[in-house]
This record gives structure tokens, C-alpha cells and sequence, in this order.
């Protein structure tokens, strides 16, 4: 049987790909929720060096909360019920979106993105938490909905298992995601304080390699790496770290900015004026992020480093380090 | 960052004619959305990173043609894997990758083990053969 449906469903771009799944799938069941409130209160903030693990054989940061824990922390604080599946079998995985879609229940996937053909190819490589919601199917086309992407899209069924099944860290498994019941009214202000608190508490943690003091960390391995790798494979390592920290779904400055939009978002819709200046202050430490990862790309631009330039940078990081616990221990007063 | 400020630089985005959304306040400092053509510095880093894959697909190459590898490390390369992404691919523990690196074994293996890296690749198990002949 060939399946012809087409759900009315309304894609609006997002920065990030799971806050803006999760914030599209709310519109679509009534619910105005932006991209912003989804980060806040799913708690995406985060700064995290992973050690021990590489990616394209470079050190791995990241900057927000790992793949699933945003769209999972947001629902249990605004109470909205979701159902997640994983499949074993590609076919299983297929009748079970067909299902869905023919319901006229549009979902969430978890996807990999080395597969995913609309993509420019520079951007195509092993990362598999991507998010994207299916409205339909045409033919035996997929409509796809990715947030990042500025239109709609279509992926041929072929094309869809293949992305649905990526192997390597954190496969999807034909991960599937939707929401089947809600709260008859969203307790925002109660989600955002305990979004706000988890936030603070995880970037103030007394673990080396997380929030504020990971930034440290990150800074003293960029005072290490000319001399202990030498300035290629510094470079390299230093272009990943700009990379993790300003590529598509980052909104801009490792996230900052998008938890700025929250807190000015927040602090209107609880009547909290400290948020609101605390916002500001967010978008100035994002800005320092920028400046920082424009120093770094004249590093790695010109190939003509001296150990100074590194050590320039780092002291760049350990100023926002310095900024950011200031932050966060009055974010953590001001609710 | 200024919404005026949001840059609008050139970047490989455009080959897939699409634009990144960025957060960003307006003149009365609201928050708002610009979309971003790309940005110098994340580019350079991009294309920076490719050239250093580019460097180990070559690499890989010579090393296949001077009998040191198998083709499996070159085609690895070429899609940007690493071990542990090919063998999760082929469904294989790490070590049995990394022995089929080595042209002797290589040469022994069956038609069946070939075949499962040339799906990975999506390539016939001749064209698998035939580099570095």
C-alpha cells in the first residue's frame, strides 16, 4: 500500500535541531513554546570536556547537554507526556512511522547526519544526534522537516532507513519521539526555576572537566598543545573547539545567546526584572566567546603561530571562566 | 551580538543554498532571530578540518600502493570514519578491523567479508580490490 498523507504541520527554522523539534511539535499541538524556553527549561547550557574521547581525531567539547537530555528534562518539567521508541528492525522502525503518519501524528526522529543528502557535503560527518520531524510521505518520499534548514524537505524511504540507522556514538537506532499527552495548562513558571537551578548547579559543579572549570581546563591544555603536539596538530584541535562551539545549532557563541533569549523571555513572563539584566549580561560574556574564537581563527588561519598566541587565547577562556562563575552564582539568587 | 552584527560572510552553505539561524538584540535590546550566510572564522576552521581529512585520504592512498595497507583504510578514510565507526558498520570487533589493515590479510579474506565493507562503502567488492593495483 502506498501512503499518501500529508499533515498540516508549520516548520519554522530553528537554531538548534532538538530544541527546535521539540518547540515545532509543541506549536503544532497548540502549545506556543519557542526554541529559547525549550533550551532554558530542558536545561541545554553546559560546557563539558569529554576526556579520553576523540572526533575527527581531535578532543571533543561541547557545549550544551548531551543528545536527548534537553527534549527529556523539558518534558518532565512542564509535565508533557512522551512516547520514545527504538526499533532493532529497519522494517519495524518504517511501519511504525507509516503508522504514525497515517494517525496524522507527525514525530521526532533521531537521525545521523553523514547520510543526509541535503546537507552540503563539508558538513556531512559521523554525528548522530541530529533531530528532525516527519509530517508525511508522498510517493515513497519522506516530507522532512529539519529545524536547521531554512525550507522543508523530502528523503526517499531508502534514504530515511539509512539515516535512521547510522552506526558509530550514540546510533539512533530508529530512535522515534512524540508527544501523546499534555497538562490542561503548562506550569512554565515552576519549569523555568528548576531549568534555571539545573543549569547553575551543573556549570558550578566541583568536577574538572565540567562548567566553569572545564573552561579552565580547556584553557590549560591550549597553553600545552604547541609544545606537547606541535603547532599542527594544535591548530587542528584549536579549529575544533571553534568549530564545536560556533557550527550550525549553536545560535552563536556556544549557545550563550539562545540562553541570553531565554532569560530575557523568562524574566517577562515570571516578572523577575533580574533575569532580564542578567540577559544582558549573558549576551556580553556570548560576545567574549566570539572574540575569543576570532583570536583562535588567526591562529589556526595563518599557521604562523608562536606559543604567545596561544597563550593569548587561553587567557581569553579563562577571563570568560572567570565571568561565567560570577554569573551563574547570581542567576542561582535571582530565582 | 547586535542583530546588524550577525555576520553574513561566504561559506560553504551556499552550495546547499541555505542560511543558519542566530540569536541576536535588536536597537531597543530585544531578543530576535538573523539569519547568518556563514562566518570567516568557522569557516576557515571547516575547511581547515577537510584539508586535514584530504591530507589522510592521500596519505592512505600512497600506503595502499606501497603494499603498507589495505584498500579498507583508504575507503575508511575517504568516508571519514574511524575505526570504531567502521566496525561498528560492519558489525566486527576493532582488532579484526585493523587486521584486515594489513595487505597479507587483506588478500585472504573471503568474498563474504568483503562484501560487507563494500556495502559499507557502497561499492562492488572490484572496485574495493582494485585500488593500488
Amino acid at each position: 500500500m502506498k501512503l499518501e498523507t500529508v499533515i498540516n504541520f508549520t516548520h519554522h527554522q530553528a537554531a538548534h535541531c532538538e530544541n527546535g523539534v521539540v518547540s515545532n511539535l509543541m506549536k503544532h499541538n497548540g502549545f506556543s513554546i519557542s526554541e529559547p524556553m525549550v533550551f532554558g527549561i530542558g536545561s541545554g547550557l553546559l560546557f563539558c570536556y569529554i576526556p579520553f574521547l576523540k572526533v575527527n581525531h581531535a578532543p571533543v567539547i561541547t557545549y550544551r547537554a548531551l543528545p536527548g537530555h534537553i527534549f527529556k528534562k523539558f518534558a518532565k518539567r512542564t509535565g508533557v507526556k512522551m512516547k520514545r521508541e527504538k526499533f532493532r528492525n529497519p522494517k519495524d522502525a518504517k511501519a511504525r512511522l507509516d503508522e504514525n503518519l497515517e494517525k496524522n501524528n507527525p514525530v521526532g526522529l533521531q537521525v545521523g547526519v553523514y547520510n543526509l543528502v541535503y546537507f552540503p557535503d563539508e558538513y556531512r560527518f559521523h554525528f548522530n544526534a541530529h533531530n528532525m520531524v516527519v509530517y508525511g510521505k508522498e510517493g515513497n518520499r519522506y516530507l522532512i522537516s529539519d529545524p536547521v534548514m531554512e525550507n522543508v524537505t523530502s528523503l526517499s524511504e531508502k534514504e530515511l532507513e539509512k539515516v535512521r540507522f547510522a552506526k558509530g556514538a550514540f546510533a539512533p537506532k530508529g530512535h522515534m519521539y512524540y508527544p501523546i499527552a499534555f497538562p490542561e495548562k503548562l506550569e512554565l513558571e515552576k519549569a523555568i526555576v528548576s531549568g534555571i537551578k539545573d543549569t547553575c548547579r551543573a556549570m558550578l559543579a566541583p568536577v574538572p572537566v565540567v562548567g566553569v572549570r572545564g573552561i579552565h581546563k580547556i584553557a590549560g591544555l591550549i597553553r600545552k598543545w604547541p609544545k606537547q603536539k606541535g603547532i599542527k596538530t594544535a591548530n587542528h584541535y584549536l579549529g575544533q573547539v571553534v568549530r564545536m562551539q560556533e557550527e550550525i545549532g549553536t545560535g552563536g557563541g556556544g549557545f550563550r545567546y539562545i540562553y541570553a533569549a531565554f532569560l530575557q523571555e523568562a524574566g517577562k513572563l515570571i516578572d523577575n526584572e533580574k533575569l532580564i539584566e542578567l540577559s544582558k549580561e549573558m549576551t556580553e560574556i556570548g560576545d567574549l566567546w566570539r572574540d575569543f574564537a576570532l583570536e583562535a581563527s588567526r591562529i589556526y588561519k595563518n599557521r604562523s603561530a608562536q606559543t604567545d598566541s596561544y597563550n593569548k587565547v587561553a587567557d581569553q577562556l579563562d577571563h570568560i571562566a572567570d565571568l561565567e562563575k560570577v554569573f551563574f552564582k547570581k542567576l542561582k539568587k535571582a530565582i | 551580538m547586535k542583530k546588524k552584527e550577525v555576520p553574513q560572510d561566504k561559506s560553504n552553505l551556499e552550495s546547499a543554498n541555505f542560511r543558519e539561524l542566530c540569536y541576536a538584540v535588536d536597537e531597543n535590546g530585544e531578543y530576535t532571530t538573523e539569519n547568518s550566510s556563514g562566518w570567516e572564522p568557522k569557516t576557515v576552521a571547516l575547511n581547515n578540518a577537510i584539508e586535514e581529512i584530504n591530507e589522510r585520504i592521500a596519505d592512505a592512498k600512497t600506503r595502499v600502493i606501497t603494499g603498507k595497507t589495505s584498500p579498507i583504510e583508504y575507503f575508511m578514510e575517504l568516508h571519514k570514519m574511524d575505526v570504531g565507526i567502521l566496525a561498528s558498520y560492519v558489525n566486527f570487533w576493532q582488532w579484526k578491523v585493523k587486521r584486515h589493515f594489513k595487505p597479507s590479510v587483506f588478500k585472504k579474506l573471503s568474498n563474504k567479508t568483503l562484501q560487507k565493507y563494500a556495502d559499507v562503502f557502497e561499492i562492488s567488492v572490484e572496485e574495493l580490490k582494485s585500488i593500488g593495483q
